[in-house]
């Protein structure tokens, strides 16, 4: 297909391509991946929607602003390989980006092809990780020369998105990395916490071995703020800067009675029994995760999503959500909501959990929940819910899962001397440099802003990144 | 990294194993823990340190085989590895020099138990310590706790040795007698912790308890080790092991214990039907 068949199209009349994806039924009870990609042909009809403007602003759209006309233009012209390694000058991880990235808030709900309500955007995502999927499978073990060691060192404290980025970046430039994780496994919440069907653990895997091939190095077991400070990494192994990006990863509960009942989970415990330890191959595996029959899910967001949705595939007979608003307000990405209707996960909307009931073994038999109607738009623009005095309802369950957000874990914060953190226990740095109140000390990712995406987390580890090698005077 | 270098058997299904872990050798405070696993598709288990040797390199866990894992382990012989031991985890002890320390140890809780021990009496501390158990085979590291105690009281359930009684018989006999008790420390099975806290609440002796709840990453991320001290919800990861025993909701923590008492019964069956499980191949094992 050449540049003139598609250029003089004003407005494409080729619709936005669907993604293949397994049937609903079928895979409510597997954990093989939901969306299974486009094909070559798929690919092209997509690509050929892009209209290759001359000032993108769908690149603004972009936390890491990979140049989409660019890559998308190399898919057109049939080079793959170019097109993903012109992904990976700006993102280390396309292939995960290409998975699980909110592309209808970001670099799609910029496309001009979209604009205006005239059409849908092109889909960037779903090109992205064709492309990216591709490179990996065509992978003809070629790579870009590394450039020769600066002799400068960084240490990194976790191996989540955010690390992961900024270790690709610097590696890339001449600084060694070593990456210090606190679980078993690489790869942070890509691991433990979203799900085998949304994000293959082979995937995160193969990301891994491709920044170890470039020279990171990892540590695994290894908790900082227990076994050695940020501090003992900066004056005893002689990092020339650190950076933090250690996750939210500390669960909230509602601090209702009953929360602390067998059976009730908070989202971080059920998703790492489930996707780290992978429970759902037990008793071949040796951790265990209640199978409920009756799962109740407090949230609305995409790890509530993950939640419910596994629970299907444990075999649960119902998954309910419980939210206290209403569907407009979900915070959770539309496609997520949109695959959990379809495999069969409920939704009780507009209802307020009080109570966890239990029996006399200490397990949840129940969820007390008071009903609510929607008041006046709080600071956060969405209406508030509020109770409707007197009606309330109980669901009976055997599991519940809290899945509300997370805090700061205040392991690596408070075990470094006078780094500044705000009021919820978040490290203060600065947006737009990672820079933290310490000299030689970057943060970035859900550490900083608390509970947001891996898409985010990965623009902030590029973000330090840069401002690092500035600092270090490498260009 | 992580091989057994020296493995005993204390007592039946009691083991203890040095290995080799230099970097938490270096880092572990008195009653901090570790978390382990023993293969690839193993469970994560928390456990107490028994004892480590900085200089060598080493730290001591003892175990007794009461699932898949502790049974896996159990099996395990000088040269292999595990897979992955990740720590010092929890809040070292609060150490200092608090006057006379009673320490009550029940069964494998006199692991744990033996390193605040030493750092009490390395502190100062006049050390009384209580150490029981069911039967006289039962008692483990008796000389261990003998070398770092003023007193040592031993007691078993049936009389076999020592006392014929129970530690909180020990106890509260040195409370009648009006010894004078500024801090006591109990370490064991939750029935036991949970006696010794209703013999020094009576007496109102401030007391130390170190509790094992069900662990998955040992870090606060997961939640799964929520206990109740004082009506507020804590993680044992975290904010303990170590909690005020007076406060503790030991029936809440008994319950979380049994929480997975049926999956657990079958990884255990399933691991007897490996080779490695199975009785006629590792004599040692089950």
């Amino acid at each position: 297909m050449s540049d003139q068949e598609t250029k003089p199209a004003k407005k494409p009349k080729t619709p936005r391509q669907k993604m293949p994806e397994q049937n609903p039924i079928e895979r409510a009870h597997n954990f093989y991946e939901v969306a299974l990609g486009y094909d070559n042909d798929l690919a092209l009809l997509e690509a050929s929607r892009c209209l290759q403007c001359k000032k993108p602003s769908c690149m603004k759209g972009c936390p890491v602003e990979v140049d989409i006309p660019d890559f998308i233009s190399l898919v057109k012209s049939g080079d793959l390989m170019g097109a993903a390694w012109k992904i990976k000058e700006k993102n280390t991880l396309p292939r995960i980006a290409g998975r699980v990235c909110p592309q209808e808030s970001q670099c799609e709900s910029k496309c001009v092809v979209g604009a205006k309500g005239k059409g849908e955007p092109c889909a960037i995502g779903r090109l992205e990780r064709y492309v990216a999927d591709y490179a990996a499978l065509h992978d003809d073990g070629k790579r870009p020369e590394l450039p020769k060691p600066t002799g400068l060192k960084v240490g990194v404290v976790g191996s989540g998105p955010a690390g992961l980025t900024l270790a690709g970046a610097l590696i890339k430039k001449g600084v060694a990395v070593t990456v210090f994780e606190a679980l078993h496994e690489l790869g942070g919440v890509l691991v433990y916490g979203i799900p085998e069907f949304r994000l293959p653990k082979a995937i995160v895997r193969a990301e891994v071995d491709e920044l170890i091939r470039m020279g990171v190095e990892f540590k695994t077991n290894w908790v900082v703020g227990r076994i050695e400070t940020v501090d003992d990494m900066l004056e005893k192994r002689k990092f020339d800067g650190v950076f933090i990006g250690s996750g939210a990863g500390a669960p909230l509960f509602l601090r209702i009675p009953g929360e602390n009942l067998n059976g009730v989970y908070s989202a971080n415990e059920f998703l790492t029994r489930a996707n780290l330890m992978k429970a759902y191959k037990f008793p071949e595996t040796d951790t265990p995760v209640a199978k409920g029959r009756r799962v109740v899910v407090f949230g609305g967001g995409n790890v509530a999503m993950d939640s419910a949705r596994t629970a299907l595939r444990l075999g649960a007979q119902e998954s309910t959500i419980v939210y206290r608003r209403t569907m407009e307000e979900l915070p959770a990405r539309t496609e997520e909501v949109h695959h959990a209707i379809e495999e069969g996960v409920k939704f009780q909307l507009l209802n307020s959990p009080t109570e966890i009931v239990g029996n006399e073994t200490g397990w949840a038999v129940g969820v007390n929940v008071q009903m609510m109607k929607l008041g006046e738009p709080d600071a956060s623009g969405r209406r508030r819910p509020v109770e409707i005095p007197g009606e309330t309802a109980q669901i009976e369950c055997d599991t519940v899962i809290v899945a509300i957000g997370n805090a700061a874990n205040p392991l690596v914060p408070t075990s470094t001397k006078n780094l500044e953190t705000n009021k919820w226990g978040n490290i203060v740095a600065d947006l737009e440099t990672g820079k933290t109140s310490r000299d030689r000390i970057w943060a970035g990712g859900d550490i900083v802003t608390g509970a947001a995406t891996v898409i985010l987390a990965m623009g902030a580890g590029r973000k330090a990144a840069l401002s690092m090698l500035k600092t270090f005077g490498i260009s | 990294m992580f091989e057994i270098l020296q493995k005993e058997r204390l007592g039946p299904g009691v083991n203890r194993a040095v290995i080799s872990a230099p970097d938490i050798a270096r880092a572990h405070k008195p009653g901090q823990f570790i978390i382990l696993r023993t293969h690839n598709d193993g469970e994560r288990i928390p456990l107490t340190v028994a004892d480590k040797d900085a200089d060598k390199g080493t730290i001591t866990l003892v175990w007794q085989e009461v699932g898949a894992t502790t049974y896996y382990m159990g099996t395990m012989a000088v040269g292999e590895k595990f897979q992955d031991i990740c720590g010092p985890l929890g809040k070292p002890t609060h150490l200092e020099k608090f006057g006379t320390v009673v320490g009550v140890g029940g069964g494998i809780g006199v692991a744990p138990l033996y390193p605040i021990t030493k750092g009490m009496h390395d502190a100062g501390n006049q050390v009384i310590s209580i150490i029981g158990a069911r039967t006289e085979g039962l008692l483990i590291m008796t000389e261990d706790i003998k070398k770092v105690s003023d007193e040592l009281i031993i007691s078993t359930d049936d009389g076999s040795f020592g006392v014929h009684g129970f530690v909180t018989q020990v106890l509260q006999g040195l409370i009648d007698k009006g010894t004078k008790i500024d801090l006591v420390v109990a370490i064991g099975p939750v029935p036991m912790m949970k006696a010794v806290c209703g013999v020094t609440k009576k007496a109102n002796l401030p007391t130390v308890v170190s509790l094992n709840p069900i662990m998955v990453d040992g870090t606060g991320m997961c939640g799964a080790c929520r206990v109740e001290v004082a009506g507020k919800t804590m993680f044992g990861c975290v904010d303990g092991p170590e909690f005020d025993g007076l406060q503790v909701d030991f029936d809440l923590l008994m319950k979380r214990l049994a929480m997975y008492k049926g999956p657990e019964l079958i990884a255990l069956n399933n691991f007897r039907e490996t080779p490695r499980g199975c009785k006629c191949s590792f004599p040692g094992g089950a």
